[in-house]
C-alpha cells in the first residue's frame, strides 16, 4: 500500500482515492469550480473573520458585564425563577394546560422528547435522496413549525420579565459585616418609615437593598419624599429634621460598606 | 530544515495523512465565501468550535479563583468580579460564550438541517452533531448553578424538581444530581461542579472528536 507523501486521496477526505468504495462522495474535481488550499491561503482568511468575531464578542462583554445577583438564599421565598433565555421555551411549555398539572409528562418528556427525537433520528426519518429543501416539504415544514414554536414560546416567556427591575432587585450586596448602629437617631426613623420594604439591614425585601446604592444624599431625601420607579410618593411621613437624621444614617451605613 | 524535519518524523510515523487531515486540504469553491459570499454559512461551525475553545480557555482561568462550595462560590465570584484585573472580562467571556455558543450552534444545525447535508452517507455525523447539543445544554444548565447567587439556586430547583417527574426514575434522578433528595445545597454545588468541569467536557471533547474525525473521512457535502 501507498504510504506517506504523494497519496491521493478523494475530495477532500482521508478516503484513499486507490481504494474506491460506494459510500464514498463524489471528488471535488466532479464539481466545476475554483479549490483553494487551505494551507496557509484559506486558513489566513478564516483567521481574519474569526479576528472579527472576536473583536465583535469581546465588545459584548464590555458593554454589558455578566451579571451576578446577591447571594442564594433558600429561604427568600418570594423570588420568581427564571432559567437562562435558552431553556425559556420548556419553561413557558410547562405553563400550557396540556403540558402542566395532570398532563406535566407530555410538558416534560412528551414534546421534548418528541422534538430532540426527531431532531436526533432526522436522518432516518427523511429518507430520500433529494438534498434540496423543496424535494423534502415535510421534514422542512416540520423545522420550520418546531422553529417558530421555539421562538414564539421564548418570546411569550421573555416578554412578560421587566429585567431591569429584576437586576435592580437582587443586586449584590458586597460580603462585609455592617453594623446597624440602632442607638442612631436615624435608625429609629427608618425603623418607622422604611424597614417593612427595605429590611431591618437595608439589604432590600419587596424593594431594592438601600446598600451599595449610587444616590447621594440629596438624591435620597428628594426619593424618600416623591418616591421612584414603583415606590409611591410620601412614604417618609416624618419632619425635616427626621428626614435629614434618616439620609445621614443611611450614608453612614453606605460608607461602612465600602 | 523545517523540511528535513518533517521528513525525519514522516519517515518513522508516516505523518502525511495527519497534517493533510488538519492542514493540506483543498477548500471547494462552493464552500469559500471569498468565491460565492452567501457561503457564509458553512462558517457556523468552525465558529462554534472557536467559541468553544474560548469556553474552555476562559473556563480554565475562571478555576483558578472559584471555590466549589457554598459558603466562599459567591464570595469567590464576587471578588473574581470586582477585584481581580480582568477578571470581569474572563467571567463576560464566559458568560456570554454561553449564549453565543448555543446561538452558534443552532445557525450550524439548521445550516445543516435545510441544506440536507446529514442525507446518506453523512448520518452518524448529524446524530453525533445533536448529541454535542445535548452536552451543550447540559452545560448551560450545570454552569448556571455555580454562581450561587438567587437566579442560580432557584432555577436549579426548578429543574431538579422537572426531574424529579420523570416517571419510573425521577427520585433517583434527582439525587444522582442533587447528592440528596430534599435539599439543594451543598453536595449539588460540588456535583454540578463535577458535572460541568470534568464530566461533560470529557463528553464533549470526545464527540467533538468523532466529529471532526468523520468530517475529514467524508468530506463536505457538494453543492445543492
Amino acid at each position: 500500500m501507498h504510504r506517506g507523501k504523494g497519496m491521493k486521496f478523494v475530495g477532500d477526505s482521508r478516503v484513499s482515492a486507490d481504494r474506491k468504495a460506494s459510500q464514498i462522495p463524489k471528488d471535488y474535481s466532479e464539481y466545476p469550480g475554483r479549490t483553494e488550499a487551505f494551507w496557509p491561503n484559506f486558513l489566513l482568511k478564516e483567521w481574519l473573520a474569526g479576528a472579527v468575531f472576536l473583536i465583535g464578542f469581546l465588545c459584548l462583554t464590555l458593554a454589558h458585564p455578566s451579571p451576578l445577583e446577591g447571594m442564594a438564599d433558600p429561604t427568600n421565598a418570594s423570588y420568581i425563577p427564571l432559567p437562562d433565555w435558552y431553556f425559556l421555551f420548556l419553561y413557558e411549555l410547562l405553563k400550557y394546560e396540556f403540558a402542566s398539572g395532570d398532563y406535566i409528562l407530555i410538558g416534560i418528556l412528551g414534546i421534548p422528547g418528541l422534538a430532540f427525537g426527531a431532531l436526533l433520528l432526522a436522518p432516518f426519518l427523511d429518507k430520500g435522496p433529494g438534498r434540496r429543501p423543496h424535494q423534502r416539504p415535510i421534514a422542512v415544514i416540520m423545522m420550520l413549525l418546531a422553529l417558530t414554536s421555539v421562538i414564539w414560546l421564548t418570546w411569550t416567556s421573555a416578554e412578560h420579565v421587566d429585567w431591569e427591575a429584576r437586576a435592580e432587585m437582587n443586586k449584590p450586596i458586597p460580603p462585609s459585616n455592617i453594623e446597624i448602629n440602632k442607638d442612631d437617631p436615624g435608625y429609629a426613623v427608618y425603623e418607622a418609615n422604611c424597614m417593612g420594604c427595605h429590611g431591618d439591614a437595608l439589604q432590600g425585601v419587596s424593594a431594592p437593598p438601600l446598600i451599595g446604592t449610587e444616590h447621594t444624599a440629596e438624591e435620597i431625601a428628594k426619593i424618600a419624599r416623591e418616591g421612584i420607579n414603583t415606590m409611591p410618593a410620601n412614604i417618609f411621613k416624618g419632619t425635616d429634621e427626621e428626614l435629614d437624621q434618616l439620609v445621614k444614617f443611611i450614608m453612614s451605613v453606605n460608607e461602612q460598606a465600602e | 530544515m523545517l523540511q528535513k524535519i518533517y521528513d525525519w518524523i514522516d519517515e518513522r510515523i508516516d505523518i502525511t495523512p495527519i497534517w493533510r487531515d488538519i492542514a493540506d486540504h483543498e477548500v471547494p469553491e462552493h464552500v469559500n465565501p471569498a468565491h460565492h459570499f452567501s457561503a457564509f454559512v458553512y462558517c457556523f461551525g468552525g465558529l462554534t468550535f472557536f467559541v468553544v475553545v474560548i469556553q474552555i480557555l476562559s473556563g480554565m482561568f475562571l478555576t483558578m479563583y472559584y471555590v466549589p462550595d457554598i459558603e466562599n462560590a459567591w464570595k469567590s465570584v464576587y471578588y473574581l468580579q470586582t477585584e481581580v484585573a480582568h477578571g470581569q472580562i474572563v467571567r463576560g467571556m464566559h458568560h456570554w460564550g454561553a449564549s453565543v455558543v448555543i446561538v452558534m450552534l443552532l445557525l450550524h444545525t439548521l445550516r445543516v438541517f435545510f441544506q440536507g447535508a446529514y442525507k446518506k452517507p453523512r448520518e452518524l455525523n448529524w446524530m453525533v452533531g445533536v448529541l454535542i447539543f445535548f452536552v451543550m445544554l447540559g452545560l448551560g444548565f450545570t454552569g448556571y448553578l455555580l454562581p450561587w447567587d438567587n437566579k442560580a439556586y432557584f432555577a436549579t430547583q426548578v429543574g431538579l424538581e422537572i426531574a424529579d417527574q420523570v416517571p419510573l426514575i425521577g427520585p433517583e434522578l434527582k439525587t444522582l444530581l442533587a447528592g440528596d433528595p430534599e435539599i439543594v445545597g451543598a453536595q449539588t454545588l460540588t456535583r454540578f461542579f463535577a458535572i460541568h468541569v470534568f464530566f461533560l467536557p470529557g463528553a464533549l471533547f470526545a464527540l467533538l472528536a468523532v466529529h471532526f474525525i468523520l468530517i475529514r473521512r467524508q468530506g463536505i457535502s457538494g453543492p445543492l
